[in-house]
């Protein structure tokens, strides 16, 4: 079952553990420093990140047809006028989620367990919201104009459409990058530090020593670390609720059957938070089986990142089988008729492999053996991706394409620029995770020494 | 350790912390005054003309009505640009040599129109009807400035659209009476200038014959995109 052989397969109480007893402070920073400064490019890197960069360059080719022919190379038209570009841009900004999830709010409640995996988590976060940010612009059809949507001074005497929840999202969204940015930065700054003086070439010293910013790692400096991270903490906690209901109000706000609903805030938050962790396990698991990073991120980690996929996937569960049950108990010809159409009608398919994916398979979790098996995780990591991708697809396509009025039913087929963008934002995604694995240092070199010291308590007693 | 950065490096790295907030600012105040200057918008800036027309002599010096060329404001959108004959109504009679006139003759002469650079031109996407703001109450001068004081005719409003709603949503500051929509020298009623409205009523200020002739005349504060846009 296990394929991590046998480093991993000791007693129970030696995987319960956050960091594999007999590191040191300092071989702790050599471990994780080595992976930047000395381990070089190596042939696996090359590979990764040439394929992510040709997909980088599907983008770029499907963006500049995009930007010379404008947006009727995708296949969306009335009824279906949102169709791909919203579902990537709400499917991208979900799995930012739960990087927030766990730099903010597991600091906050001193969650121990975040410390190995917060870094990429938060970078995973800042790609995912660059990607996200890609499609409501590029599906505006003139990107350019797209500072119509800020509120600045301008001839026109015009100010946004404070009423419309798609200018709410600029103002979520443009926050949530911010935020996003300065907490991973500052987090960043004591490691950059650490690579600064590791550093053996100028060219390295001078960039690390630019973005270490003067750290000298005096009381000072400390204090005023925990208070920042503090302070963004705070700042990003009300983030990871408030960011995902604003994108549930494009859709709650409206009329439509199949988005005119109160239940979309919360069950889009448990979504997002769901995908968010699934996508960190996507990244997480063949990361630490490439570096060797099985005594940092341990079975404990993937344990419990299952559980909590596990929790929100119920949430979600909860939340179909409440719109579902809404449906018919509201008395609504056109919602029961939308829920129909759901299960029965032209897209049908997409919804069973959506509960599929999202609910059924998921509930192997629920066996201690699955979540402690990173192959097994790692494959139900990828069935909720796709699963989640595809209940954005049902709630966009699905309800658009038959609304009120049966004169206006029609389908949405995706063309090959629908996909080329798609796939081309994963490539944008994973050429910026190749990066950063390879110039920044992963995992905080710094909270994971602060474990070194509880490990040897804990192993003392 | 050998230091990698000079000490001069603290005050930069400070100093461009506030600079780039300046900086910041002061390229974004650069664009507005820059979107907002006659450089940009060509408000206040004379234009070459085939024939170096006048309008303070016409309409100004000799008191020749509007509409006397611009034919077409109180019934189209557009207000019309004078065919060659309307010019030769009179340069047939006088200044018949003049070397300035020769384009305007050789117009007449080879039936071929003179090409007037266009000065007021708002975009397509912009629907505007010059008639029913003429009969509204709109006055020439409103839109087009002290016309009879330009020798050479220059765009008198940066044509954006804050311009527009500026009137819009306050037509009262701008409206008179349909009897002097064509007067070029029209002022706005004060205590030594009285307006009086076409029923005899007499005003001193420009609030009260504003409202006033808002109800009069049943003016609408149009505001909605598709007034314009459509």
């Amino acid at each position: 079952m296990d394929p991590e052989g046998s480093q991993n397969t000791g007693d129970s109480q030696r995987q319960d553990l956050l960091l594999e007893p007999g590191y040191t402070l300092a071989t702790v920073t050599d471990k994780i420093s080595s992976i930047v400064l000395t381990r070089g490019t190596t042939k696996g890197w090359m590979l990764g990140f040439g394929v992510s960069f040709a997909l980088l360059m599907l983008f770029n080719a499907a963006v500049s047809y995009l930007l010379i022919r404008g947006v009727g190379i995708w296949g969306i038209n009335i009824p279906v006028g949102w169709a791909f570009a919203i579902v990537n841009f709400v499917w991208w900004i979900g799995i930012g989620h739960a990087g927030t999830l766990i730099s903010a709010i597991l600091l906050l409640l001193h969650q121990k367990w975040r410390t190995s995996i917060n870094r990429f988590a938060e970078a995973m976060t800042i790609f995912a919201v660059a990607c996200a940010g890609m499609f409501p612009l590029l599906h505006m059809g003139r990107p350019w104009l797209f500072y119509y949507l800020l509120p600045y001074p301008n001839p026109m005497w015009m100010w946004p459409q404070f009423r419309s929840p798609l200018v709410w999202d600029v103002f979520a969204v443009s926050t949530y990058a911010t935020v996003s940015v300065l907490f991973w930065f500052v987090g960043l700054i004591p490691d950059l530090a650490t690579l600064r003086d590791r550093a053996k070439n100028r060219a390295a010293q001078i960039i690390y020593g630019f973005l270490a910013m003067g750290w000298r790692g005096s009381a000072v400096h400390w204090s005023r670390y925990e208070t920042a991270s503090l302070l963004l903490a705070g700042l990003a906690t009300p983030l990871v609720v408030s960011v995902h209901t604003v994108v549930s109000f494009d859709f709650s706000i409206a009329i439509v059957p199949g988005w005119h609903s109160t239940i979309f805030p919360p069950y889009f938050v448990a979504g997002a938070i769901y995908s968010g962790f699934a996508m960190v396990l996507t990244l997480a698991i063949p990361i630490r089986k490439y570096y060797q990073l099985d005594d940092l991120i341990t079975m404990r980690h993937l344990d419990t990142m299952a559980k909590v996929m596990l929790a929100t996937g119920m949430i979600v569960a909860y939340g179909y089988m409440m719109e579902t049950f809404m449906a018919f108990y509201s008395g609504s010809t056109y919602d029961r008729f939308m829920i129909m159409n759901r299960m029965a009608g032209p897209y049908r398919v997409i919804y069973w492999i959506l509960i599929a994916c999202n609910i059924a398979i998921p509930q192997v979790l629920w066996l201690k053996n699955v979540r402690r098996s990173p192959l097994g995780l790692f494959i139900i990591s990828l069935v909720v991706n796709v699963g989640m991708w595809l209940e954005r697809f049902v709630i966009i396509v699905v309800s658009l394409h038959r609304e009120y009025l049966p004169s206006k039913w029609d389908m949405y087929y995706p063309t090959r620029w629908d996909w080329a963008t798609f796939v081309g934002t994963i490539g944008l995604f994973l050429t910026l995770f190749y990066l950063f694995i390879r110039f920044v240092p992963m995992i905080s070199i710094v909270e994971v020494r602060s474990l070194v010291h509880e490990t040897e308590k804990e192993q003392g007693s | 350790m050998p230091q990698i950065f000079h000490h001069s490096t603290n005050f930069i790295s400070r100093m461009s912390i506030y600079g780039a907030v300046l900086i910041l600012g002061g390229l974004a105040l650069a664009l507005y005054e820059i979107a907002l200057s006659p450089w940009y918008t060509d408000q206040n800036v004379s234009r070459e003309q085939p024939v170096p027309f006048s309008h303070r002599h016409h309409a100004g010096e000799l008191g020749i009505d509007c509409r006397y060329c611009h034919t077409s404001v109180e019934k189209s959108s557009f207000a019309g640009l004078p065919p060659t004959q309307t010019c030769m109504s009179c340069h047939s009679q006088i200044w018949t040599n003049a070397g300035m006139l020769e384009p305007v003759r050789a117009s007449y002469r080879d039936d071929v129109s003179l090409s007037w650079t266009r000065v007021n031109a708002l975009p397509d996407f912009v629907y505007f009807d010059h008639s029913i703001h003429v009969n509204k109450g709109i006055g020439c001068t409103t839109c087009h400035g002290p016309i009879a004081d330009m020798p050479l005719t220059y765009r008198a409003a940066s044509l954006y659209m804050s311009w527009c709603l500026n009137c819009h949503r306050q037509p009262a500051e701008f409206v008179r009476p349909k009897s002097e929509v064509f007067n070029p020298y029209y002022q706005p009623p004060s205590h030594d200038h009285p307006v009086t409205a076409e029923d005899g009523t007499s005003f001193v200020d420009q609030a009260a014959l504003g409202s006033y002739l808002v109800k009069e005349y049943k003016i609408q504060s149009l505001q909605h995109c598709s007034t314009c846009h459509r």
